[in-house]
């Protein structure tokens, strides 16, 4: 196991130098320094005198990848690529363009967002797998058949919706919960319960239309109808052995996301104003500052790899038939 | 007869063209084709040529029959064949020429670019308001300074300029909305019998029925595709259109924006937006997917080893942030080159061809791997080997017995991503990613509305325009998409 992670890290290390050199490349050779100080400064009424100055407090006035100026190994360390980013792959982000430390930030800024997502996550996974069920249990009946359309229209209504109808509907007109804002500490709840809530409608569509084909799928496997021959119940069936098949690719599913709950919503986040790394990334959007925007993909992109690693591991947990090699 | 019916078509097909260009020449306009209308109409050709191709090969066609024999599938393809209707107008584009300078022969063309669609809603279009004003409003949102004759200044809601500007006495406006509504509904129903009795003439003919027994198989619902429930739908589209256009003229009837403009309109032109968004990203990304993933998939060894590492880098860059990223170093590409777009709508166009773009980008990996997977297997199955042990040559092998066993996925997923799409414009637009704010979008729209959520009372009319549209464009699109998967995934016939 331990062989086979350490495999697995070394083959992920060339897609994180890929993810690296592809930002790098978008941010700073096909969008020149120039053209950032020009956005950050304005477009026109600019002195060449201040452009070089801006340029000059970030370090973007050095050479890309060589500088011919310094001797020995700093040839290759005093340039924005090593600066920008070879530091990226011990973690160390730079400052944003208002000279802030993004590392600290984004420390500070993960608990709201995993405050969020972890509940709707947990919650949501439970409404959906108890609402396929339900569509499983009455499958070919009407039961069934209504709840395939609530999901295709649940499905069919954007996300934005759901937000702004929400906040309409509980906080401006029956006023239960504030309707936007954070306070760390307990007194959270009250801030997250209506994102939270939001998020696990938003996601029953999709998710238990999908959790019913899995259901539906197991149940139509041999095991099931040994299971029914041996006289079982059509409750201990489902309860008993297709629910615990099904949760094999369920589960393994949700283990892709859970690194990237980090990353928190960009949507949910700025609706709600909950000071998140979501809000962070899309304030950072905003703003244009590419220093923050740059961090966020690489971090995502990491999450995003131990998301696929865990998985593999999840998969030999729950599933023995299935060795890693 | 074949032959013959198909010289007809021919000659018919021909006809129509020709009276298309002589009345493009004719027309005292400049025509301007935008870059997302030329993909539009080259993605419009290829659907018309395969349909050409396929039309005499009944084992083509029979999952197109299984899709529309379902009842709801077929009701989604007529709305969405109207949403398509109001988005090809919409992709017509010219510019008007101004009227002629003294002393100058020279003729000058508008700065702004039409389409045949805002000619059509002309009065819609122009009737704009100072501001806010809500959904069959006569009077605007809030209240203004206003000079009587006598001298004397009042506070009050002052009448819309446009909206029942007709009406004398504000009383009448409940009678006048009942009255055009009434005539609306009957003069669609009228346009509806007469369509309705066409096509049930042109089928009694195909059928050597007499035309009262065509009715009876109809009504009865009798026939091989869901005819009825094909013309409720046209019915309720029609009903529509017509209370919509005739109402519209008269009222805002989605009530008016922030600058006076008309809401409907706005929802209209919207529709456009969605679709290209909808229909052109899965397009261009199309060719990079299939290209690479039927390879690596074929080929295996370092080629699939390579495409591997492309797709898996790819992927695990969070999209919306390579999205942004992308549209923030365009912004400065467009910003810094600004003589290379002539109009606005033009610059506006250029931003959404390049969303597509990056949206392709960052959504083909998907169907890459599936079709990866697909190869993969195919190439062990009996006939390839056999193909293989002929001697026939790679290049033939992978086109006509590999490409077109994968054609199916390629199909699933553009009508499934089809409605993601849609949804993910909204929200693109609203995180400042998306479409050009001078353009016409849902996302836009609630963009715009959203900072309004404040104002007691709410302005909600621009909201539920968006939504309501989006809602039956994105819902007909499952739907069709659901029927689609179903007829042409192998795995899931029973």
């Amino acid at each position: 196991m331990i062989a086979y992670i350490i495999r697995r890290l070394m083959y992920v290390l060339p897609i994180l130098v890929g993810v690296n050199i592809l930002t790098f490349a978008l941010f700073f050779v096909v969008n020149t320094p120039d053209d950032m100080a020009h956005m950050q400064l304005g477009m026109k009424h600019v002195t060449e005198e201040a452009v070089d100055n801006w340029k000059a407090e970030r370090g973007y006035d050095r050479p890309l990848f060589y500088n011919g100026e310094q001797a020995g190994l700093t040839t290759l360390t005093d340039t924005i690529f090593f600066d920008n980013s070879v530091r990226l792959f011990v973690f160390d982000f730079g400052q944003s363009d208002d000279g802030r430390d993004i590392g600290h930030d984004i420390s500070e800024r993960m608990w709201p967002s995993l405050a969020l997502a972890i509940p709707t996550l947990i919650i949501g996974l439970l409404v959906n797998l108890t609402f396929a069920m339900l569509m499983a249990f009455f499958r070919g009946s009407y039961v069934d058949l209504s709840g395939v359309i609530l999901c295709v229209v649940l499905m069919s209504i954007s996300g934005l919706f759901y937000i702004i109808g929400g906040q309409w509907l509980v906080s401006k007109i029956l006023h239960l919960v504030p309707i936007s804002g954070y306070q760390p500490g307990l007194d959270a709840w009250k801030f997250l319960i209506l994102p939270v809530i939001i998020g696990v409608i938003g996601g029953i569509g999709s998710g238990a239309r999908w959790y019913r084909t899995i259901f539906l799928e197991e149940i139509a496997r041999d095991y099931v109808r040994t299971a029914r021959a041996k006289g079982l119940g059509e409750q201990m069936v489902l309860f008993r052995h297709v629910l615990r098949n099904a949760l094999v690719p369920i589960l393994t599913g949700v283990v892709v996301v859970i690194p990237l709950l980090f990353m928190g919503s960009l949507v949910m986040e700025s609706f709600f104003g909950i000071p998140g790394l979501g809000s962070y990334t899309i304030d950072a959007i905003h703003k244009q500052d590419f220093a923050i925007v740059r961090s966020m993909v690489f971090l995502g992109s990491v999450l995003y790899i131990v998301g696929l690693i865990l998985t593999d591991i999840s998969y030999t947990l729950v599933d023995p038939r299935i060795r890693l090699n | 007869m074949a032959l013959l019916a198909n010289n007809r078509a021919f000659i018919l097909f021909s006809g129509l063209l020709l009276v298309a260009v002589i009345v493009a020449i004719s027309v005292p306009v400049k025509w301007v084709v935008l870059w997302t209308d030329a993909l539009i109409f080259a993605l419009i050709t290829v659907i018309l040529g395969s349909g050409w191709l396929v039309r005499n090969k009944p084992y083509l066609l029979a999952p197109w029959r299984r899709v529309l024999k379902r009842r709801l599938a077929s009701a989604a393809l007529v709305v969405l064949l109207s949403y398509v209707l109001i988005g090809l107008l919409d992709s017509v584009h010219f510019r008007e020429a101004l009227p002629p300078q003294v002393g100058s022969s020279e003729v000058h063309y508008s700065p702004h670019t039409l389409s045949v669609l805002d000619k059509l809603l002309t009065p819609i279009r122009i009737q704009e308001e100072k501001s806010y004003s809500a959904p069959f409003a006569i009077h605007l949102f809030s209240k203004e300074s206003t000079q009587r004759e006598d001298g004397t200044t009042v506070r009050e809601y002052p009448r819309l300029q446009y909206g029942g500007a007709h009406l004398e006495d504000i009383q009448q406006r409940q009678t006048d909305i009942t009255h055009t509504l009434l005539m609306a509904s009957s003069y669609s129903l009228l346009a509806w019998l007469l369509l309705s009795a066409l096509i049930i003439w042109i089928m009694a003919q195909r059928y050597s029925l007499s035309y009262r027994q065509q009715v009876e198989r109809l009504v009865r619902g009798e026939m091989e595709l869901p005819w009825r429930t094909l013309l409720l739908t046209l019915l309720a589209v029609m009903l529509f259109a017509f209370v919509a256009m005739m109402l519209g003229v008269k009222y805002h009837v989605f009530g008016t924006d922030k600058v006076g403009q008309d809401v409907l309109y706005q929802t209209l032109k919207s529709i456009r937006t969605g679709l290209v968004i909808g229909t052109l990203t899965t397009l261009i990304m199309l060719p990079f997917a299939v290209v690479l993933g039927v390879a690596a998939g074929y080929f295996r060894g370092w080629i699939d080893d390579t495409i591997q590492y492309i797709y898996t880098t790819l992927n695990s860059i969070p999209g919306v942030l390579l999205i942004a990223a992308a549209v923030l170093i365009m912004q400065a590409y467009i910003a810094g080159n600004p003589e290379l777009f002539e109009t606005m709508e033009e610059r506006a166009d250029a931003r959404l061809f390049f969303l597509c773009l990056i949206l392709g980008i960052t959504s083909w990996t998907g169907l890459c791997r599936l079709l990866r997977g697909e190869a993969l297997k195919l190439r062990e199955l009996d006939y390839v080997q056999a193909a293989h042990a002929f001697g026939v040559p790679q290049h033939k092998i992978l086109s006509s017995h590999i490409f077109p066993n994968v054609l199916h996925i390629v199909l699933i997923t553009l009508v499934l991503d089809f409605s993601g799409l849609v949804l993910a414009e909204a929200v693109l637009s609203y995180v400042g990613i998306g479409v050009d704010p001078t353009m016409h979008s849902w996302g836009n729209m609630i963009n715009g509305a959203r900072l309004e959520m404040a104002r007691e009372p709410m302005v909600w009319w621009s909201l539920m325009a968006a939504f309501i549209f989006m809602f039956i464009l994105v819902l007909a699109a499952n739907l069709f998409a659901d029927a689609v998967r179903d007829a042409f995934d192998p795995r899931a016939q029973h």
